[in-house]
């Protein structure tokens, strides 16, 4: 096996795709689905702990050596990232049976399964590559196969919010491929390592700087960094359940990644330090956090509101990349980490609610908190762990995030880091308060607890949070040791 | 002057980037919206043909007695970029029927004003 792991972890998924497309209906479609992603996480474990334990992995696709050929180059960060997209996948999955027969056509549920292994291949794809044209290609992948999974919701405002994100998803992918052409006229190189060799030389030129910025804008608008941030509210409102359970956990995270590798491997660290890229990043974080949040309070959907949660959490781990220390990108990575754990529990938990009373506006569920119990619990942990409550995996984040802040005095940073926590307190208050204070309606009452196909995952991400809010060895420790591998140190 | 004339696929490329995007943000006709991102799609592909050029190379075919060739690979990259943007078009565009099928319009004002009335 070996090397090969890195590459079956983005075959076995692609190949799976077109053939879950042709199975008849029924569950065999998901059966499949759901031993790929499975197989998945386990050669994305092997592959993290190849890496911890014997170091960086290269595998050359077809024997072309590399800088020619493509090549894979797996280190500690993107065996981390690949763990968390496949640990995610693997824990959509079964979450994913009963919510897809629910809001998904039967005619169209092969299909479906087909599309999200795509976006999983994509997504796997970029933190497996180590070359930047492969990384514009998988981004595509996976791009496509989300606007199609988003236009799957079952409101019409489904389709508009993916043709918005569609247009806005490529104007991004496209800055992106004018970024690289521009790097590549000078460098003549697209392999990522072999770029951090040559760039050195031609950084001073206009072209290389021009290309930076179009790769920096593209890359932002894939994260959804405020200001870019249009698509994505709408995108995860209106798809479906699964759908944003996986991209909100899933999709933002690897952008973070692209922004981390390119930033800090690819780019010479004095180039980055002395560009006011690092600035922009914490004054467009700061508004993140602090706009993305205000608007998540007058939000009236649940998901929107969680969605809207979604760009303020993003804006954290911007403010992380910002601070270009070592202890910012850490908290960055942690805080990825962590961040697909608590979403990925909260966004489980309205499905849920969906499931029961198919819809999830303030005005549907109030006090279905008592109606259903066990979703009403994963909302409140998930919650805690969103605001940063001591115990849950939240806290860690924030506590090294303000750590980084503080490191170099950044007192506003810091501000802004408590104050978001303080909004936050108030958005997901207003959840809790429609789910448990308010009457329950009439349509509410007929509502039971969630079946234990639904519950099961969402748990598994709800003990996650408290799990790695108090055994931060795991997370502290991969995100130090990937830190250290892309080079930041402590200015 | 020159710099206009030995540069003008550079300045074409800027030209078509600039109309494109301005039309996928001006327009509120969702098909012209599609058409403008194309636009501006080709506009990038012109840029990497561009690169790819050697002066006084040869189309990169190997025949006897040339020595210099143009650099193939940016024209490889672009057949997949090219790829990547018919199937955004497609799946653009079946968004596109999708929508009308629903909203019996495909201009963004009035489907906004539809799902406000809604």
């Amino acid at each position: 096996m070996g090397n090969n792991i890195s590459l079956l972890l983005v075959v076995v998924p692609l190949i799976a795709a077109p053939v879950v497309a042709v199975l008849p209906r029924g569950r065999l479609p998901w059966a499949v689905a759901l031993v790929v992603t499975f197989l998945c996480v386990l050669f994305a474990g092997m592959q993290l702990w190849g890496v911890l334990n014997g170091g960086m992995i290269s595998y050359e696709l077809g024997g072309w050596a590399p800088p020619w050929g493509i090549e894979y180059r797996i280190d500690a960060v993107n065996a981390f990232v690949a763990l968390i997209v496949a640990g995610i996948a693997a824990v959509t999955l079964p979450y994913a049976l009963l919510s897809v027969e629910k809001e998904i056509p039967e005619d169209q549920i092969p299909l479906f399964y087909s599309a999200l292994l795509l976006c999983l291949t994509g997504l796997l794809g970029i933190t497996q590559t180590g070359d930047i044209f492969n990384i514009f290609v998988f981004l595509e992948i996976s791009s496509l196969s989300s606007y199609a999974l988003i236009s799957l919701g079952r409101k019409r405002q489904a389709l508009t919010s993916a043709y918005q994100y569609l247009i806005m998803g490529t104007i991004g992918a496209t800055f992106f491929l004018i970024g690289v052409g521009l790097i590549y006229s000078q460098t003549g190189t697209l392999n990522m390592q072999d770029l951090t060799i040559r760039l050195p030389e031609v950084i001073h030129l206009k072209t290389v700087n021009t290309g930076f910025a179009f790769i920096m804008i593209g890359v932002a608008l894939k994260l959804a960094l405020f200001p870019l941030h249009l698509w994505l509210p709408n995108a995860y409102a209106y798809a479906p359940s699964v759908v944003t359970v996986f991209l909100a956990a899933t999709a933002t995270k690897v952008a973070v990644y692209v922004m981390l590798r390119l930033l800090f491997t690819v780019f010479p660290d004095s180039f980055v330090l002395a560009t006011h890229a690092k600035d922009l990043f914490i004054v467009a974080g700061i508004a993140g956090i602090i706009i993305a949040s205000i608007y998540a309070i007058y939000q009236r959907s649940v998901k929107r509101l969680l969605a809207y949660s979604s760009v303020a959490q993003i804006g954290y781990m911007v403010l992380g990349i910002g601070f270009a220390s070592a202890t910012g990108v850490t908290a960055a990575l942690i805080h990825l980490f962590n961040h697909a754990l608590m979403k990925g529990a909260l966004f489980m938990a309205v499905g849920a609610i969906i499931y029961r009373v198919g819809a999830c506006h303030m005005k549907d569920i109030h006090g279905l908190g008592r109606e259903m119990p066990w979703t009403f619990g994963a909302i409140i942990i998930g919650s805690m762990s969103l605001v940063g409550v001591p115990g849950t995996a939240g806290f860690i984040s924030k506590w090294y995030l303000v750590s980084a802040a503080l490191e170099q005095g950044a007192w506003i940073s810091v501000a802004v880091i408590l104050f978001g926590s303080l909004l936050a307190v108030v958005y997901v208050g207003k959840v809790v308060e429609a789910l448990y204070f308010k009457p329950v309606t009439e349509s509410g009452r007929s509502a039971t607890e969630a079946p234990l196909l639904l519950l099961a995952p969402t748990w598994v991400l709800v003990f996650a949070n408290i799990y790695f809010g108090l055994d931060t060895e795991l997370t502290v420790g991969v995100a130090e040791k990937a830190t250290a591998i892309l080079g930041v140190v402590n200015p | 002057m020159d710099f206009f004339t030995d540069h003008y696929n550079y300045w074409v490329v800027i030209f078509l980037m600039m109309v494109g995007l301005y039309t996928v943000i001006s327009r509120g006709n969702l098909i012209k919206k599609v058409i403008g991102l194309n636009i501006f799609q080709v506009s990038v592909f012109f840029l990497y043909i561009s690169i790819g050029t050697v002066e006084g190379g040869a189309a990169p075919i190997i025949t006897e007695g040339v020595e210099l060739y143009s650099n193939p690979l940016p024209h490889v990259l672009i057949l997949t970029a090219i790829v990547v943007g018919v199937a955004t078009t497609a799946l653009a565009l079946a968004l596109v029927v999708r929508i009308k099928e629903s909203y019996d319009t495909i201009e963004e004002d009035e489907i906004h004003e539809l799902d406000h009335t809604l």
